[in-house]
């Protein structure tokens, strides 16, 4: 067996048994047993990052180890599960291996004193081995379960605190509203497998290479699919789920709602790109591409900090998925790579931020404040400067400034649209909605550092008890900032406006399966081509909007107030987030709660009430028949009635047994009178 | 008069008035008397039987056989019925209706 599906199988199976253990003994260990988690976790840190440093060492693009064994075998039908370890896994896993192990550290101090806290890091556990499924998968079966885990790990996280209604109600949102999406998913999945007959990836490319599946279905086929990625990574109609979300634990945001998880629906996207038709793909832009300025449009007016990052994760997801829709998918899945580095660090920066104002808070008894809302900070950038200088760097990587990561894969999804819309002009729409969400995207971004960490405090009687947090949860923003440099993602270049670097050259773009489809060197070409452009107009946008958001929150010089009057009918659509909660709760839920009361006044009223309880009042009667003769004929008259005669006989005889010999012996005679009479007459 | 019916009708009345001893005394010596009666009326009807009946003299050893056993019969009865005096201070039937007292 190859070493590499050793070490998969290691990182896929230890996060699994820490769970069991966690699980079953977590609450006897000592420390509550978040050793077990974060050592399962740091081994597999360690291996992935082994496996890391084996591809630099390959440094070959078309590096793929596969191993796989029939899992069911039901004669014509078979189920084969297994792993697919190339360049995109190892990369996909050593993110997830990192940002879960910086999770589990920052959750030591940031959960202390929870009273559930080994289940927390059973929970946690849990996440990291489904997610390793979805990224180790190599076919649809593998790929579907891991996708209901991580649905449910999910669940369970955002719910973490049950107690408040709020995190409950999210966790049940998230739920369900990814059900909508997994239904697509589920019939995209059946799709394919109808017309192929295999789940495992290799066979449906060769499927769709061969045309088994083409035309309309395909492209239903790979819509079904991309429905999956709309529920999973938040897309806009299913969007709804993740802002609430934030009602779970920090470390939870920044690890599942940032980061990784919601990044599957990019990755499955980005791995079967290439049974996607034209069609399905111009879908998907258009999806991404609204959700990005969408979801940016509703993140300039968030109060609470977390919602802010929150709305910045659909934002940029869309990007993503715009990326994927132009077919640009690696420049998609470069970003999903840095965006984890940069937006869990900023995770972890305003986790950092509202771990110290709750302390805050907590020190003067105030307990009705909420130590997420932006209003109550201001000036912690004295109080807490290794917070606030990873924050400010994970905000210059998501603005796109040069020098940190999310410069150069913004840039590729720039440039994919604009070469995209260049091929297409009547497309032009997919680089408007692109450029626009970057512009948004600096601005909120700098209004959100300039609100939390610059000016004077907004309340001086908590600002006396904000500290910095202690080593653990610095540790992770150190790192994490420190990742979203670009040096580490054009080495072996050292040009920070460079379009190549390892990970260019490890992931290549590759032809699409479908007959006619997007081909590598003319999606290249593309890029190549407006990638000048690109860069020179996302440093416009860039500048742009971080000069507003100084302009508007640091000199003041423009009041946020005016402007919000000013345009105050998009101002409120931003701040009641485009009232799409009340859309679905009006043209959705209602109809279907009516629904449901009709189809249970159906089914209780008139269905249960009449047939239902209408056969058992028919037997009842007829029992109540058969009982009668079964009690008054059988019992009282047969087995009673013996019974009842010879006790009735009992009674009569007993007068003639009156112990009296005499009267015996008159009996006697009487009988042998009555005898000899009879026997002589 | 010397024949068998004259024989029976005597023997008839004797079991008769011993069977009405039995049934009608209450002192328990009449009854034993009463039975002595009826074993007597049976010793008739043997010897009768055996007179008139071609039966030689097997009804007379009968009779004997009878007498002998009244004898035994009236010793062990007499015998009773001193110990149920002794228990009962009675020997009147009617009241004697356990077996110990």
């Amino acid at each position: 067996m190859n070493i590499f599906i050793k070490y998969a199988l290691v990182i896929y199976f230890l996060p699994l048994l820490a769970f069991i253990i966690q699980t079953f003994f977590g609450n006897k260990l000592p420390r509550k047993g978040d050793w077990v988690s974060i050592g399962a976790i740091l081994i597999t840190l360690t291996l992935a990052i082994s496996m890391f440093a084996g591809m630099l060492l390959n440094y070959d693009p078309d590096f793929v180890v596969q191993e796989s064994f029939t899992w069911m075998n039901l004669g014509n039908f078979k189920i084969e599960i297994g792993f697919l370890i190339d360049n995109m896994t190892i990369i996909m896993l050593l993110v997830v291996a990192l940002i879960s192990s910086m999770s589990h550290i920052y959750s030591i101090k940031y959960m202390e004193g929870d009273p559930r806290y080994h289940r927390y890091f059973s929970f946690l556990s849990l996440f990291t081995f489904s997610m390793n499924g979805i990224v180790l998968a190599d076919n649809l079966v593998l790929l579907y379960m891991s996708w209901e885990l991580v649905g449910l790990s999910s669940y369970l996280l955002i719910g973490f605190w049950f107690e408040k209604d709020s995190a409950s109600n999210a966790g049940k949102k998230a739920f369900l509203t990814n059900r909508v999406g997994d239904i697509g998913f589920f019939i995209g999945i059946m799709l394919f497998f109808t017309a192929i007959g295999s789940f495992s990836y290799s066979d449906l490319f060769a499927g769709v290479q061969a045309g088994k599946i083409a035309g309309a279905t395909l492209t239903v086929a790979g819509i079904g699919l991309f429905m999956g990625a709309v529920g999973k990574s938040a897309q806009f109609p299913l969007h709804i789920w993740l802002p609430d979300a934030m009602e779970g634990p920090t470390p939870v945001s920044a690890l599942i709602h940032a980061a990784t998880m919601v990044a599957a629906g990019v990755y499955m996207m980005v791995r079967l790109f290439g049974v996607m038709t034209a069609d399905a793909l111009l879908v998907v832009a258009y999806i991404g591409g609204f959700t990005a300025l969408f979801a940016s449009l509703i993140a300039i007016t968030r109060k609470d900090i977390k919602q802010v990052l929150a709305y910045s994760t659909v934002s940029q997801l869309g990007y993503m998925i715009l990326s994927v829709g132009t077919g640009a998918y690696i420049a998609a899945f470069f970003h999903l790579l840095t965006h984890a580095m940069f937006k869990a660090n900023l995770f972890f920066g305003a986790g950092s931020v509202i771990h110290s104002m709750h302390h805050g808070l907590h020190k003067i008894d105030d307990h009705d404040t909420d130590p997420q809302d932006m209003n109550n900070m201001g000036g912690l950038k004295s109080k807490m400067p290794v917070t606030y200088i990873s924050m400010l760097v994970g905000s210059l990587a998501i603005s796109g400034v040069p020098f940190f990561s999310g410069f150069l894969s913004k840039d590729a999804i720039l440039a994919g649209t604009l070469a995209y819309a260049s091929h297409n002009p009547a497309h032009f729409l997919l680089p408007v909605f692109g450029f626009g969400a970057a512009l948004l995207t600096a601005f909120y971004m700098f209004r959100m550092i300039f609100l939390t960490f610059h000016n004077e405090p907004k309340r001086e009687d908590i600002f006396g008890h904000i500290h910095e947090s202690p080593a653990v949860m610095k540790l992770p923003l150190i790192l994490l900032s420190i990742l979203s440099l670009f040096i580490f993602y054009t080495l072996p270049h050292f040009n920070p406006f460079s379009d190549m670097g390892w990970f260019k050259h490890l992931m290549e773009y590759k032809d699409s399966f479908v007959p006619g489809g997007i081909l590598a060197h003319s999606t290249e070409e593309g890029l190549h081509h407006s990638h000048m452009t690109a860069m020179i107009m996302s440093l416009i946008v860039a500048a742009f909007g971080i000069g507003l958001a100084w302009l508007m929150y640091f000199k003041r010089s423009i009041s946020a107030e005016k402007v919000a009057l000013a345009i105050k009918p998009l101002y409120r659509l931003s701040s009641g987030k485009f009232f799409i909660d009340e859309l679905y709760t009006k043209i959705l839920y209602k109809p279907v709660l009516k629904l449901a009361d009709a189809v249970a006044y159906l089914d209780w009223d008139l269905y249960d009430k009449y047939f239902i309880n209408g056969f058992g009042r028919v037997t009842t009667f007829l029992s109540n028949i058969v009982g009668k003769i079964d009690y008054e004929g059988i019992d009282q008259t047969l087995v009673d009635g013996i019974g009842r005669s010879a006790n009735r006989a009992g009674k009569v005889l007993r007068v003639i047994q009156t112990g009296r010999v005499q009267q015996y012996i008159l009996f006697a005679l009487t009988a042998i009178i009555i005898l000899l009479i009879w026997k002589a007459s | 008069m010397d024949q068998l019916q004259t024989y029976l009708i005597v023997a008839a009345i004797l079991f008769s008035l011993g069977l009405f001893a039995v049934m009608t005394r209450r002192n328990a010596v009449a009854v034993l008397m009463g039975i002595e009666l009826i074993l007597n009326a049976a010793n008739i009807n043997f010897l009768a039987f055996a007179r008139f009946g071609g039966m030689n003299i097997s009804g007379q050893v009968f009779s004997l056989f009878v007498i002998v056993m009244a004898a035994a019969e009236a010793a062990v009865a007499l015998a009773i019925v001193i110990n149920i005096f002794n228990n009962f201070k009675s020997i009147n039937i009617d009241e004697v209706n356990q077996l110990s007292r």
